[in-house]
């Protein structure tokens, strides 16, 4: 479909919560180093999806899935690989803000810590803040609460924190949702300067945002009939947003659904 | 249009004026309630002060001047003087008795002088009155000393505070006179501290598997429920459980034999050991419940954050979970360590002593507390035993307090970090 670098790929991936089933056979193909966009209605089961690529679905007591999610050649869910290494390798970043209540510095460096980071913290801590665009905004302060930023700086600090252990993909679960269109801004200029060397995946309810800031998009939907959704369709997002094929897609990009 | 065809003033009862009638006697109640509980701890304070303060007339068999030696007073004496002149009064027998209870050496200054005098001054308690009769009804208190100093020339009317710092240092004593509370407290402070070293670890250990790792299956919510039942047992039972597995089954270990601790005033497994062993047992539901509250108040948002870092389960526990529930859990040991201070029932099923005047020197002794000679001394058909029962409660009050300030204290340094 796209040129050959992928980097993670779904195959025949179902998604249950106990008995129900959550997501219905997703093939995706996420491309490496570019910024991919799931959109879709309330409860089609994009935050499902996106949890499923670093395994923190199984935090949620019976939920399993079947199917495949390959990265890198490997399936995520076999027996002999451990969540918390997925988990080093895919980071996140929530849609609320959720800093650890600690200081600034110490939000960044405490991943890094128990990874058992060899080099200087200080200089991973300001190198990771300068990738993140806050090192400026925060240089000064680094020892104070990371509770006294704003929510925007919050966000950016929990991209920050994401960064620090040299993930290769980074997962967004509508990481502006509950910031105001500034900060909502920045965080799609941080995302567009991440994607030289980082995957990303974000999950979005703005179709704005996601026509702005994605190279790709993936569209979601509730099957007819169930309440369960799977991806109606997968293409460059100018092409979603310009020529959908699909009619269903057709209609949410243009506002006369949903 | 429906909706404008809704008449205000006729679809709502006009109930402003009865809803704020209602408001205001509610808050009345309250007040109420709240004097009430006010009034009551008022009235307790008074009657415990009233009983440390008052008039009694005091009775000694010898004049202390005929024991002076050198015209230098038994207060001014060494102890070595003072041991002298025990041997010097006392028959060889009762002295010899005295050293084999407790070295002469091993006492301090206070001790023998107490024992001086107990033994030989014999001072005695011929009357008193509480507070409030000795403030107004001054005329039958000297009524009543004139009466008695006919029969007893040395007897002196004396307004004495039962509670003394002296009282505070002095260890326990058959006399009224010269008995102290040092014993108890210092029982009650080595009960109190293995209570904790026990009950803390292992109540936020097993509140921090319950929260963190139990699945959700019928096995843990058997195991919730009975920990939350076990918090409401009385007790007593817990004093016999005590008995039965620190006392008699773990004899050897409490009593110290097993460690090669042998103290002769160790007395079958009934130890400070034992005891901290059992209050532990009794707090340790309550320390977990609370800890449980406040590992569970810790919001999901941070665990996720943890998660999504590659962090174990171990570290976002340790690094995240612990650290912002701490002011909770200590709040809620506070809470259970004053319950423990405060217990006599387990502690007099377990075996403490009523009547020791040695402190207690390691886990291994035998032990008194305060409560338990509280518990004691008001049990005792002597007035005087009485007024030291208050004098007593007034010191368990502070101890109890000043620990709890001082926890408190700890735990606001502790979480004023952000």
């Amino acid at each position: 479909m796209f040129e050959n670098d992928t980097i993670i790929e779904t195959r025949h991936l179902n998604i249950y919560y106990g008995d129900f089933k959550a997501v219905t056979d997703v093939e995706l193909k996420i491309p490496a180093k570019r910024i991919t966009a799931i959109i879709g209605p309330s409860g089609c089961g994009k935050s499902t999806l996106l949890r499923a690529f670093n395994r923190m679905n199984e935090l949620i007591p019976g939920s399993h899935i079947d199917g495949e999610i390959i990265f890198e050649g490997k399936n995520l869910y076999d027996r002999d690989v451990d969540p918390v290494e997925v988990r080093y390798r895919i980071g996140m970043v929530f849609q609320r803000p959720n800093p650890f209540p600690k200081s600034i510095y110490e939000n960044v460096a405490w991943a890094a810590r128990i990874h058992g980071y060899k080099g200087s913290l200080d200089e991973l801590v300001e190198s990771t803040l300068k990738k993140a665009a806050l090192w400026d905004e925060v240089k000064d302060i680094l020892k104070q609460s990371a509770l006294s930023l704003s929510g925007g700086q919050q966000q950016r600090l929990c991209v920050a924190r994401a960064l620090a252990i040299q993930p290769e993909v980074i997962l967004m679960d509508e990481p502006a949702s509950a910031l105001d269109p500034i900060a909502t801004l920045k965080i799609e200029e941080l995302m567009q300067s991440l994607k030289e060397n980082y995957t990303i995946v974000i999950v979005t309810h703005n179709m704005q945002q996601a026509a702005r800031a994605s190279d790709y998009t993936a569209m979601m939907m509730l099957t007819d009939g169930t309440r369960s959704g799977t991806v109606i369709e997968f293409d460059e997002t100018n092409k979603i947003f310009t020529r959908p094929r699909d009619k269903r897609t057709e209609d949410y990009v243009t506002g006369r659904f949903g | 249009m429906k909706f404008n065809s809704i008449d205000p003033k006729n679809s709502f009862a006009d109930n402003l004026s009865a809803r704020t009638r209602s408001g205001k006697t509610w808050q009345l109640m309250f007040l109420l309630a709240t004097i009430v509980a006010i009034i009551t701890l008022t009235l307790l304070m008074i009657n415990i002060i009233n009983s440390v303060f008052g008039y009694a007339i005091i009775d000694s068999k010898v004049d202390p001047a005929t024991l002076a030696v050198d015209g230098i007073s038994i207060e001014e004496q060494s102890k070595e003087q003072l041991v002298e002149l025990l041997r010097a009064n006392l028959s060889k027998g009762a002295f010899n008795k005295m050293e084999n209870e407790k070295s002469f050496t091993d006492r301090s200054w206070s001790e023998v002088l107490s024992v001086v005098e107990e033994r030989l001054l014999k001072f005695d308690v011929l009357k008193t009155w509480n507070l409030w009769d000795s403030l107004f009804k001054r005329t039958d208190v000297t009524q009543e000393y004139t009466a008695i100093l006919e029969e007893n020339p040395n007897a002196q009317l004396k307004f004495i505070s039962w509670l003394t710092w002296e009282r505070v240092v002095r260890p326990q004593s058959s006399e009224p006179l010269t008995a102290g509370i040092r014993t108890a407290i210092l029982g009650s402070l080595w009960t109190i501290v293995i209570t904790i070293i026990f009950a803390f670890p292992i109540g936020v250990g097993a509140a921090v598997y319950l929260e963190e790792y139990a699945g959700k299956n019928w096995v843990n919510r058997v195991i919730q429920t009975n920990i939350n039942n076990l918090a409401g047992v009385p007790s007593i039972i817990y004093g016999i459980l005590g008995l039965a597995i620190f006392v008699r089954t773990l004899e050897p270990l409490t009593s110290g034999s097993l460690l090669g601790f042998v103290d002769p005033t160790t007395a079958n497994g009934r130890t400070v050991l034992s005891a901290g062993l059992t209050l532990g047992l009794l707090v340790l539901p309550l320390i977990i419940i609370n800890s449980q509250e406040a590992i569970r108040s810790v919001p999901q948002s941070l665990r996720h954050a943890g998660y999504g870092l590659g962090a174990t389960k171990w570290q976002i526990t340790w690094a995240h979970v612990l650290p912002n529930a701490l002011p909770g859990i200590l709040t809620g040991t506070i809470l259970a360590i004053s319950r423990a201070i405060g217990e006599t029932a387990p502690l007099v099923v377990v075996g403490a002593s009523t009547a020791i005047s040695f402190d207690p020197t390691s886990p291994f002794s035998k032990f008194t507390t305060l409560p338990i000679q509280i518990y004691q001394w008001t049990a005792r058909p002597q007035p005087e035993w009485q007024h030291l029962a208050g004098a007593a409660i007034l010191v368990l009050l502070v101890l109890l307090l000043s620990l709890n300030a001082a926890a408190i204290i700890a735990r606001n340094k502790l979480s004023r970090k952000f």
